[in-house]
């Protein structure tokens, strides 16, 4: 499955870094990454390729750079978002 | 890829705005596992709840996780049970309480939070199988914690059975009364309906219906939080804009409901149902549906224009909700039950709310008197004569009507009942202080209305 992570908080050194060796941690294929600054709040979109793992396996290592960082941090199927707001 | 706009609303719905999945509900169908013997019967209920449905909970976990879409209950609904209690030799209290029995352990053991069925549908008569349950139903929701139970005492085809009516009056009086140092706690797991639909995700009225299949998969949304959200947005814009609004809203949070209902049918191998496209809400705050209603210009839920802001509503949830869905049923609309509704308590509090506007409301919306409290000391006939009103509204406007009422024990006008959870608090509500005996005491059937002959 392709999923979405969303990260949400204030602009630090090291936010993609730390995410990125997450995910090559887990075998985790980036495919898409985009940011921007939105109503003041550092926003990275990423689109993985979960192929090679499960949102289980990686969860407790996002929960620890959430709490690290302090951010928010979201990772859902993609699917999620291609039925709400498509037709 | 995909619009950042879009993903980010999509997480501040979730985030911010209360949206959830309300409940993923597995129907199975029991016909087969009617006894002659109870024992051996209430043995079939257990194997086969516990096998179909043995994988719900973890399933609905793991698409919870995937997709980062809270899902708030897993449940199982099952054929309503007196069509087993009409197969037994012996239909005695004790043997109809077994199966109530069996259900609650059944359903711990998967997980599940409710189980509902513990039904029958009575609206043109009662079989001896059907007088028994409802007899059985005060012990069998004191005595077991999480079995809902629901009887139909009406259709607009066949009228209103005014003896289950004044039966159910006693009924509720005596639930209320086994269950009195819990505030009459039972009378919260037992629904009359009138008109009800075979494929309800949501609890208490959920039972699998005559014309099911042998099991299927029922989704019920919510999100009223978002509704509300997406409302403050356009203050003072006319009612065009309102219904629009709530309609684009609606096609999103539907849409959602109706991809978890595949993953789950998919994952489970069992077929999908329908979605519900109801408005539940919460006792959360900013999970209300009375704030949606207030968000529209009212002061206070239950003022006047309420019911024309609730037609609105219900309607406009409908429109958007059933284009983003293949397969529409349950009872779709808005749900208005008091205690589970921040704004809906704080209304009934304040005096704003009153019996008679909710009876108004539910002209419009999808259910009834929904988890109202009244005083402990209302007669059994002037509950029936609720719900006869209650059930009058649904046969006349071929729609599911039904009362959830419950008369707590001790208590009076100005006293609240705390169930806790999901079920919340109830501000007990002012009933009429006139006697309805004469009329409840007549007895037999309301004819089928004129909107009956359709043929």
């Amino acid at each position: 499955m392709k999923a979405v992570i969303t990260v949400i908080g204030k602009d630090t050194v090291g936010i993609i870094a730390n995410i990125s060796s997450l995910l090559y941690k887990h075998n985790i294929n980036i495919l898409d990454i985009s940011q921007t600054i939105m109503q003041d709040l550092f926003t990275m979109i990423m689109l993985v390729d979960m192929q090679n793992s499960s949102v289980g396996d990686i969860s407790d290592g996002i929960k620890q750079i959430e709490k690290d960082m302090n951010l928010s941090i979201h990772i859902q199927n993609q699917d999620i978002f291609q039925s709400m707001h498509r037709i | 890829m995909l619009n950042p706009f879009e993903i980010l609303e999509t997480i501040n719905m979730i985030d911010k705005e209360n949206l959830d999945i309300r409940t993923i509900t597995m129907g199975i169908s029991l016909k087969d596992c009617a006894d002659p013997d109870a024992d051996k019967a209430c043995e079939k209920v257990y194997k086969k709840i516990t096998e179909y449905a043995k994988d719900l909970v973890t399933v609905g976990c793991n698409i919870e996780k995937q997709y980062g879409i809270p899902i708030i209950n897993k449940r199982v609904s099952v054929t309503p049970i007196s069509n087993l209690i009409d197969a037994l030799d012996d239909k005695s209290e004790e043997n109809c309480i077994k199966f109530a029995k069996t259900l609650d352990i059944a359903a711990k053991k998967i997980g599940v939070n409710f189980i509902g069925g513990y039904s029958a549908l009575v609206h043109k008569g009662f079989t001896e199988g059907e007088k028994a349950l409802i007899n059985s139903i005060p012990r069998a929701l004191a005595e077991t914690d999480i079995v809902c139970s629901s009887v139909n005492v009406g259709t607009t085809k066949a009228g209103i059975n005014m003896d289950a009516v004044a039966l159910m009056g006693k009924i509720i009086k005596k639930a209320a009364e086994l269950t009195k140092d819990n505030g009459g706690f039972a009378c919260a797991k037992l629904v009359v309906f009138t008109n009800a639909v075979e494929d309800n995700p949501f609890m208490a009225g959920a039972f699998h219906g005559e014309g099911e299949g042998e099991a299927v998969i029922n989704v019920g949304v919510s999100g009223p939080g978002v509704v509300k959200c997406a409302l403050e947005k356009v203050k003072g814009e006319p009612f065009g804009v309102v219904a629009e609004t709530i309609k684009k809203t609606a096609f999103k949070i539907t849409r959602m409901g109706q991809l978890v209902a595949q993953e789950a049918s998919k994952r489970l191998g069992v077929p999908f149902g329908i979605v519900d496209l109801s408005l539940a809400p919460t006792p959360a705050i900013g999970d209300s549906v009375a704030y949606i209603l207030e968000e529209m210009g009212l002061e206070k839920c239950g003022t006047h224009g309420t019911t024309a802001a609730l037609a609105l509503l219900n309607d406009a949830v409908k429109k958007g909700g059933v284009m983003a869905s293949s397969y529409v049923g349950g009872l779709s609309g808005a749900f208005i039950p008091v205690s589970e509704d921040a704004g809906m308590i704080a209304s009934a509090k304040c005096g704003a709310l009153t019996l008679e506007k909710l009876e108004a409301m539910t002209c419009v919306c999808s259910v009834g008197l929904d988890m109202i409290a009244v005083p402990g000391t209302a007669s059994a006939e002037t509950i029936s004569a609720i719900i006869a009103d209650e059930s009058a509204i649904g046969m006349v406007n071929t729609k599911t009507t039904a009362v959830r009422i419950i008369p707590a024990p001790g208590k009076n006008v100005g006293d609240v009942v705390e169930f806790g959870g999901l079920l919340g608090s109830c501000p007990v509500m002012q009933v009429k202080e006139y006697s309805s005996a004469e009329f409840i005491a007549r007895g037999g059937r309301i004819p089928a209305p004129l909107q009956a002959l359709k043929n």
